[in-house]
C-alpha cells in the first residue's frame, strides 16, 4: 500500500469520549470502547440508540463533536482516507447498483479498491461461490432474492480483503437459516484475522460475538464478553412463565411489584428477581385468581435480551428517572 | 488517468445503456428541439393564404393580383364573390389576408391615374400582420412607381430619386433555421447537460448507493469527474449530430472554425456541469432535479436572446440578462457559425463564460463535499 502513514496504536478500534450532537440532541454521548484485532465485536441496542451514528463517525462520514477515535490505528478525522482503503462496509440499506449485474457490481467495487486483472477474477469467483450465486453472474441485481442480495453485499464488502469489516444490521429481514450461514461465514473471516464490527438488534445474534457493547440513548450501558455481561448486569434469575392469557398475567404480575422486571417475550413472560424461586407459590396463586391459565413455569438461563433490559433499568435507576 | 475514475465511467455507461429514460432524453430531445425550432418556430413569413374579391375583372385588376402573387408573400388561394365569404374565411383562419378590388378600378386608373384597393389583414398574430402589412404596401408602391414611369414616359434606368439597397450580411436569405440551430446547440450544451449531471448524481442519493461509494477510497472529485465525463461525451455527440443535421438538412453554413466552436463548447460545459452539481446538492430526487433545471431554463430561454432580441427588452430585463450564461454562449455559437468570427472578437464572452464556470463549479464542489457528510 502506498502513502503509508504511521499508525497511532495497535487496536482495531479505540474510541475515547466519542460524542456526536445534532443541534440539541446528543446521539452519541461520550462513549469509550476498544476492539482488539481479529475479534467480532457486537454493538447492540434498539433503533435510535446511536449505533449507526457511531459507525458513521468511525467510517469518517460524520465528524465527532467531541472526543476522538482511531480505526486500525488511524485517526478518524485526519486519516480517514487511510481508513477507507482498509475497511469494508455493509450498510443497513441495500446499496449495490440494482441495474448492474452481479458480476458488474463486483467488478466495479473491486476496481475502485485497485483490485484488477487476474486477482480480481479469482476473488470474484470465490465471492460468487461463497454467496451461492454461481450461474447468476449475469443476472441483474434487482432480480435477486433478499438472502442472495445480502450475501452479494457482503461479498462486495470483502472483495478487496479489508483488515476490518463494518456491518450495520446485516441480517435485518433475512430468514433464520440464511442468518446462521451468514454468521458461520463471519467466524471464518474472523479466524483468518479480519476484525468485525457488527451492529444488531437481534439479541440472539449477540451471543455469537466475542465482545459486546450495549448502547442505549447514546450511552454504553454495559460491555464485555457475553458471559461477563450476564454475570455482572443480571440482578437475579429469570423465570419463564407460559400462560393462556399472557396479557392478563402480565398486568397482574406487574401489580405485585415484587420483581425487578416483568416483560413479554412473544407469548411468554420473563420475570426477573433475586431468589425468584421463592416467589413461585405467590405467582401461582395470583395467576389462578386472575384466571390467566398458567401452563408452565421454569427457571431459565438469562438471555442477553433479559440482561439488556435489566441494564437499562439499572442505568435509569442510577440516573434517578423512571424507565 | 486516475485509476478510480475509469471504473466509475464504465459503470455510468452501463447505467445509461440500461436506462431507456436517460437514453431517450439524451438522444431524442435534441432531435425534437431541432425539428421544432428548425421548422415550426420559424419566423419566416411567406406564402400567406390570401383571398381575392375582384369586382372589376379587367386585365388591369388581374395584373395587380399577379403582382401580389409573384411577390411570394401571398398565395392567392381563394377567388371569392362577396365580402361575407371573406369574413368567413378570415374568421375560420383559412386566409390571413384578403384584397378587395372595387368595380371600376381599371376605369378609374385610366381616367384619373388613381385607384383604391382594400387590403384586409388578420391581426391576431402581430408578427404575421406586420409582415403582411408592409408586404401589401410594398407591392402597391412598386405598382405605383411603374404607373408613374409609364405616365411620365421615364426610362426606369433614369428615374430620379434615392434608391436604398439593403444588404443583409451573414444570413442573406434571413432564414430562421440558420438562426435557430446555433441556438439549439447552445441549449443542448447548457440545459441538457445541467439536467443530466444533476439527475445522475441525485440518483445515487435517491437509491442509497452513494452511501457505499463514500466509504470507498473514491474522492469526491473522482466521483464527479467519473460520473460527468460520459455525459460530456454524449453532449458532444449531440452537438455534432445537430451540427451535421443543420448543415446537411437545413443547409446552414458554418462560417467559422469548428475546432474553436468545440473548444468553447467545452468551456461552457464547466458552467452547466457546475450547475448540475449544484442542483444535485439541493434536490432529493430526480424529479426535483428536473424541476430545478426547468426553473433555470425559463429565464435562460426568455432572457438570453435565444428567441427574443435582448435589445428589445426593457432595461431592467436587459440588465438581468448579463447574469445568464446562455446569453454569452449564444453570442459565441452564433458568432462562430453565422459570422465566422474568431476568438479575438469573442474575448468578452469567453472571459464571462470562464468566470461563470469557475465560480459555479467552485461553489458546487464545496457544497457537494459537504452534502456527502
Amino acid at each position: 500500500m502506498t502513502g503509508e502513514k504511521p499508525r497511532l496504536n495497535d487496536y482495531a478500534v479505540q474510541a475515547v469520549e466519542l460524542t456526536k450532537k445534532f443541534d440539541n440532541f446528543t446521539a452519541v454521548d461520550h462513549i469509550h470502547f476498544t476492539i482488539e484485532r481479529g475479534e467480532i465485536f457486537g454493538f447492540l441496542g434498539p433503533n435510535g440508540a446511536g449505533k449507526t451514528t457511531t459507525i458513521r463517525m468511525l467510517l469518517g462520514l460524520l465528524r465527532p463533536t467531541e472526543g476522538e477515535a482511531t480505526v486500525l490505528g488511524y485517526d478518524i478525522v485526519t486519516q480517514s482516507e487511510e481508513i477507507k482503503k482498509r475497511i469494508g462496509y455493509m450498510s443497513q440499506r441495500f446499496t449495490l447498483y440494482q441495474d448492474l449485474t452481479v458480476s458488474e457490481n463486483l467488478d466495479f467495487y473491486g476496481r475502485t479498491y485497485g483490485v484488477r486483472g487476474k486477482e480480481l477474477a479469482q476473488r470474484k469467483e470465490f465471492m460468487i461461490d461463497m454467496a451461492g450465486l454461481k450461474g447468476h453472474e449475469k443476472e441483474l441485481t434487482k432480480n435477486l432474492a433478499g438472502g442472495w442480495k445480502q450475501r452479494l453485499a457482503l461479498g462486495t464488502a470483502i472483495l478487496h480483503e479489508p483488515e476490518m469489516l463494518f456491518l450495520d444490521e446485516p441480517t435485518a429481514g433475512v430468514d433464520p437459516i440464511s442468518r446462521q450461514a451468514f454468521w458461520n461465514f463471519l467466524y471464518r473471516l474472523a479466524e483468518e484475522g479480519t476484525t468485525i464490527f457488527v451492529t444488531t438488534h437481534y439479541m440472539d445474534e449477540a451471543e455469537h460475538c466475542h465482545n459486546l457493547a450495549f448502547i442505549h440513548n447514546g450511552r454504553i450501558i454495559a460491555q464485555g464478553t457475553p458471559q461477563s455481561i450476564k454475570e455482572k448486569h443480571m440482578k437475579g434469575e429469570v423465570l419463564e412463565i407460559d400462560c393462556q392469557r399472557a396479557d392478563v398475567a402480565l398486568a397482574a404480575l406487574r401489580e405485585l411489584s415484587h420483581f425487578e422486571e416483568v416483560a413479554l417475550y412473544g407469548s411468554l413472560i420473563h420475570l426477573v428477581a433475586q431468589g425468584v424461586e421463592g416467589y413461585e407459590p405467590l405467582i401461582e396463586e395470583t395467576l389462578r385468581q386472575k384466571g390467566a391459565g398458567l401452563r408452565s413455569m421454569d427457571l431459565i438461563a438469562p438471555s442477553l435480551e433479559d440482561v439488556f433490559i435489566s441494564s437499562i433499568k439499572e442505568q435509569s435507576n442510577l440516573r434517578g428517572d423512571l424507565p | 488517468m486516475n485509476s478510480r475514475i475509469i471504473p466509475i465511467m464504465r459503470k455510468e455507461f452501463i447505467h445509461i445503456r440500461r436506462d431507456p429514460r436517460t437514453l431517450t432524453f439524451m438522444f431524442l430531445i435534441p432531435v425534437i428541439q431541432l425539428v421544432l425550432l428548425g421548422y415550426a418556430a420559424t419566423t419566416d413569413i411567406e406564402h400567406l393564404s390570401t383571398a381575392v374579391l375582384d369586382y372589376d375583372r379587367t386585365p388591369a385588376s388581374r395584373e395587380l393580383i399577379d403582382a401580389y402573387r409573384v411577390s411570394n408573400y401571398f398565395d392567392i388561394n381563394y377567388y371569392i364573390d362577396d365580402e361575407e365569404e371573406l369574413t368567413r374565411l378570415v374568421d375560420g383562419g383559412r386566409v390571413r389576408a384578403g384584397m378587395i378590388i372595387p368595380a371600376g378600378y381599371s376605369r378609374s386608373l385610366d381616367r384619373t391615374h388613381k385607384a383604391e384597393v382594400a387590403f384586409i389583414i388578420d391581426g391576431s398574430d402581430p408578427n404575421v400582420a406586420r409582415t403582411a402589412f408592409s408586404a401589401a404596401q410594398g407591392v402597391g408602391q412598386a405598382q405605383s412607381v411603374e404607373l408613374i414611369q409609364e405616365i411620365l414616359g421615364i426610362d426606369p434606368e433614369e428615374q430620379p430619386g434615392i434608391e436604398v439597397r439593403p444588404r443583409v450580411w451573414y444570413n442573406p436569405e434571413m432564414r430562421s433555421a440558420n438562426f435557430m440551430i446555433p441556438g439549439v446547440i447552445a441549449m443542448i450544451l447548457q440545459l441538457l447537460t445541467t439536467f443530466i449531471t444533476g439527475a445522475a448524481i441525485v440518483r445515487e442519493r435517491e437509491q442509497g448507493t452513494i452511501e457505499q461509494l463514500i466509504v470507498t477510497p473514491i474522492r469526491s472529485f473522482e466521483l464527479v469527474l467519473g460520473k460527468v465525463i460520459p455525459y460530456v461525451g454524449i453532449a458532444f455527440f449531440d452537438l455534432s449530430a445537430v451540427l451535421i443535421v443543420g448543415v446537411f438538412w437545413f443547409g446552414m453554413p458554418i462560417h467559422g472554425s469548428v475546432p474553436l466552436l468545440l473548444a468553447l463548447a467545452l468551456l461552457s460545459l464547466l458552467t452547466s456541469l457546475g450547475l448540475g452539481l449544484l442542483i444535485s446538492t439541493v434536490a432529493h430526487s430526480q424529479m426535483e432535479a428536473m424541476l430545478l433545471t426547468f426553473l433555470t431554463l425559463m429565464p435562460s430561454i426568455f432572457l438570453s436572446g435565444f428567441l427574443f432580441p435582448i435589445e428589445a427588452m426593457p432595461l431592467a430585463l436587459q440588465a438581468i440578462s448579463y447574469i445568464i450564461p446562455l446569453r454569452y454562449l449564444l453570442i459565441i455559437v452564433r458568432g462562430i457559425i453565422l459570422k465566422g468570427v474568431g476568438l479575438r472578437l469573442l474575448t468578452e464572452q469567453v472571459i464571462a463564460m470562464a468566470i461563470f464556470g469557475a465560480a459555479i463549479l467552485t461553489l458546487a464542489s464545496l457544497r457537494f463535499k459537504k452534502s456527502l457528510e
